[in-house]
């Protein structure tokens, strides 16, 4: 078995989020630059505010200013700072009490090294230069007495009130097992391969790590024809961001000639209202120069224009 | 209601890196034939599927989706997942049988946790408002912890140590000598990043001496969940660790199995669960020398099983936790079934 491709998988996504009164209410605050709590049924005022108790689950109304000073609680070094942390040097993260609040705050302390940082170190919020209504509207804390230093980035702003954006950005090393590491390979030199689970003989493409009726890898290769039939399809209708084709078109389950199992492709070089059940088709293969680990080589499936396959040839396959 | 025991356990071989998939097929499979040859069963005779797994670990959409061709789910099985380590499967099987809807249950669970960044990965957990959008990884909010309890007195530096040297054959004094990864944190005090897998197979008291020697009879099992809100909790306790652990009856136990990802929650959970020098903890190696993400926490049950299967204990306790500085907490209580 050759080994198995993998790639580098980047995930991101702007989260918006609704913020609802109580948060809503803080974000608002650190935009005005003003840090406000919620107190608890136990009478502790919580900063960053909780929309519900935590001891008895009620909602919580009464808001309590507090102060943009306070104590380090806790601390941990940060000596190699991870993507979007606030500061991008050295830092400490820090539990910090505010004067007036009774529970501690996660947040950032630039203090430039660790033997700055002790727990009971006074610090205060260092704001960013232009807040939006977001936690990161302090950009982070610094020891009381010491020079602000220069403010990161502020955050993607708010496009209205009670909403903030989050955005989150990870990377991964994805990889394909080695069954579909040797379909991948194939398709870069044009060919589709399947492979045979060796309990129940069902051909699958692409092939897979583990067969889902006997629970086994596929294994035998089979090579499959570029040619098929059409088992289900949907006409596309609808217009979305991202599309590649103009609606109305067609997406279609294909099953090719000596498989056990459909994908789904395109259908077309006919028009929509022509796709049916049963249409026998074939691949239209993207200029050779354009091939890689991909089936997106096949750019579509069109018609062959040989009879239908009868529906019971393929009713098991639905 | 019925009862219900554990009679088979398997794991992957917990490692830094795998070659395989994040939909942890190729882990699966083996362990799957695994216990099916521990207990005589096979995939018929499974009344009950139930797994733990994290979509961002795998950074997809439905990734355990995949995972269940590893079960061969076709024709369609009863079958369901849970966004948590699979201790919190393990449960929902429980109460499958408890409520006599089965007979048998598999539960497994599985984390390719080398395929992203784990400790900014893990940073998704947390309140997605005020904490999650400043990033803190998960070994920060571990020191954090670890910080008050040193500064409270309840534990020092060298006690972290000490934990970490139970489990490495290495003396306490070179291990304080080693940099901080996290201050106060050092690398030992920090579980590895590892990839696995682990299954359990599930059967009512009834039927369980059928596929195994010495079914491990689950005599408790509770969970139990602290606030979310970090700042709001005493972070030198695990106040539902505690809970759980006087719901489920856990006096008078023999061996203990913690999912104790740091060595400082070693030292918490010893105390929430009221464990003395008499119990020995982790004989596997516990969560230090391997936490595949979403699979520790039911291996642990799996060890805890295996020392009652082997007759090495007769009262066992596992415990599990999920969510960070061990906001979540299951522990389960087993006793022999001769």
């Amino acid at each position: 078995m050759s080994t198995v491709l993998s790639a580098p998988l980047e995930v991101g996504f702007d989260y918006t989020r609704s913020l609802g009164p109580v948060l809503g209410r803080f974000f608002t605050g650190l935009r005005e630059r003003r840090i406000e709590g919620v107190r608890g049924s136990d009478g502790r005022v919580h900063v960053p505010p909780v929309e519900y108790d935590p001891v008895t689950a009620d909602p919580l109304t009464e808001f309590v200013p507090v102060g943009e000073e306070g104590t380090v609680v806790s601390w941990s070094w940060m000596s190699e700072p991870l993507e979007a942390q606030p500061l991008t040097r050295p830092f400490a993260w820090a539990l910090i009490k505010l004067d007036g609040a009774d529970t501690p705050m996660l947040h950032a302390v630039d203090a430039g090294s660790p033997e700055h940082v002790h727990t009971g170190l006074r610090v205060r919020v260092r704001w960013a230069d232009e807040p939006v209504g977001h936690i990161r509207d302090i950009a982070y804390f610094v020891p009381v007495g010491a020079p602000d230093g220069t403010a990161p980035e502020p955050p993607p702003a708010a496009d209205r009130e009670g909403i903030m954006i989050a955005p989150v950005h990870l990377h991964y090393q994805h990889s394909a097992s080695p069954e579909e590491s040797r379909y991948l390979e194939a398709l870069a030199e044009g060919r589709l391969i399947g492979q045979r689970c060796p309990a129940c003989g069902k051909v699958y493409i692409p092939p897979r790590g583990a067969c889902p009726v006997d629970g086994v890898p596929t294994e035998e290769e089979v090579e499959l024809p570029d040619t098929g039939i059409v088992t289900t399809f949907c006409i596309v209708n609808v217009p979305f961001l991202g599309q590649r084709l103009k609606p109305p078109y067609v997406a279609a389950y294909i099953l090719l000639d000596g498989a056990d199992i459909a994908f789904l492709h395109l259908v077309l070089g006919c028009d929509a209202s022509e796709v049916r059940m049963g249409m026998r088709v074939r691949a239209a293969w993207k200029p050779r120069e354009e091939w890689w680990t991909s089936l997106e080589n096949v750019d579509h499936f069109e018609p062959t224009g040989e009879p239908d396959a009868p529906y019971e040839s393929f009713a098991h396959h639905l | 209601m019925s009862d219900v025991a554990v009679v088979g356990f398997a794991q992957a071989p917990n490692v830094r890196r795998t070659p395989g998939t994040t939909n942890g097929v190729e882990m699966l499979v083996p362990i799957f034939a695994e216990v099916f040859r521990q207990t005589g069963l096979s995939k018929q005779d499974i009344g009950f599927w139930c797994s733990g797994s994290s979509d961002y670990l795998a950074g997809r959409a439905f990734s355990f989706i995949s995972a269940v061709d590893a079960i061969g789910a076709f024709p369609p099985i009863h079958e369901s997942h849970v966004e948590m380590d699979a201790a919190w499967a393990l449960y929902e099987a429980w109460l499958k049988i408890r409520m006599g809807e089965v007979d048998t249950a598999l539960v497994y669970g599985f984390g390719k946790s080398s395929a992203g960044q784990l400790r900014r990965v893990l940073a998704l957990q947390l309140d997605p408002y005020a904490v999650a959008p400043l990033w803190p990884d998960s070994i920060s909010i571990a020191a954090l912890q670890a910080r008050l309890g040193l500064d409270a007195g309840l534990w020092s530096e060298k006690d972290l140590a000490e934990v970490a040297a139970r489990y490495r054959d290495v003396d306490v004094s070179s291990l304080l000598d080693e940099p901080y990864l996290a201050d106060p944190l050092r690398p030992h005090d920090v579980a590895p990043i590892t990839d696995g897998a682990a299954v359990i197979i599930l059967a009512s008291a009834a039927r369980a001496k059928e596929f195994a020697e010495r079914p491990a009879l689950i005599t408790g099992i509770e969970h139990r969940v602290d606030t979310p809100v970090l700042g709001a909790r005493d972070l030198t306790r695990a106040p539902s660790a505690e809970a759980a652990a006087r719901a489920a009856g856990a006096s008078g136990v023999e061996v203990a199995e913690l999912h104790a990802p740091f060595t400082h929650q070693e030292l918490i959970l010893r105390a929430s669960l009221g464990l003395d020098e008499q119990v020995r903890v982790n004989p596997s190696g516990g969560a230090l020398t391997g936490n595949p993400m979403f699979a520790a926490g039911l291996a642990r049950i799996g060890e805890a099983a295996k020392e009652i299967f082997t007759g090495r204990a007769n009262r066992v306790l596992a415990h599990a936790t999920s969510g960070p500085a061990l906001q979540q907490n299951l522990v389960a209580v087993m006793e022999g079934l001769d």
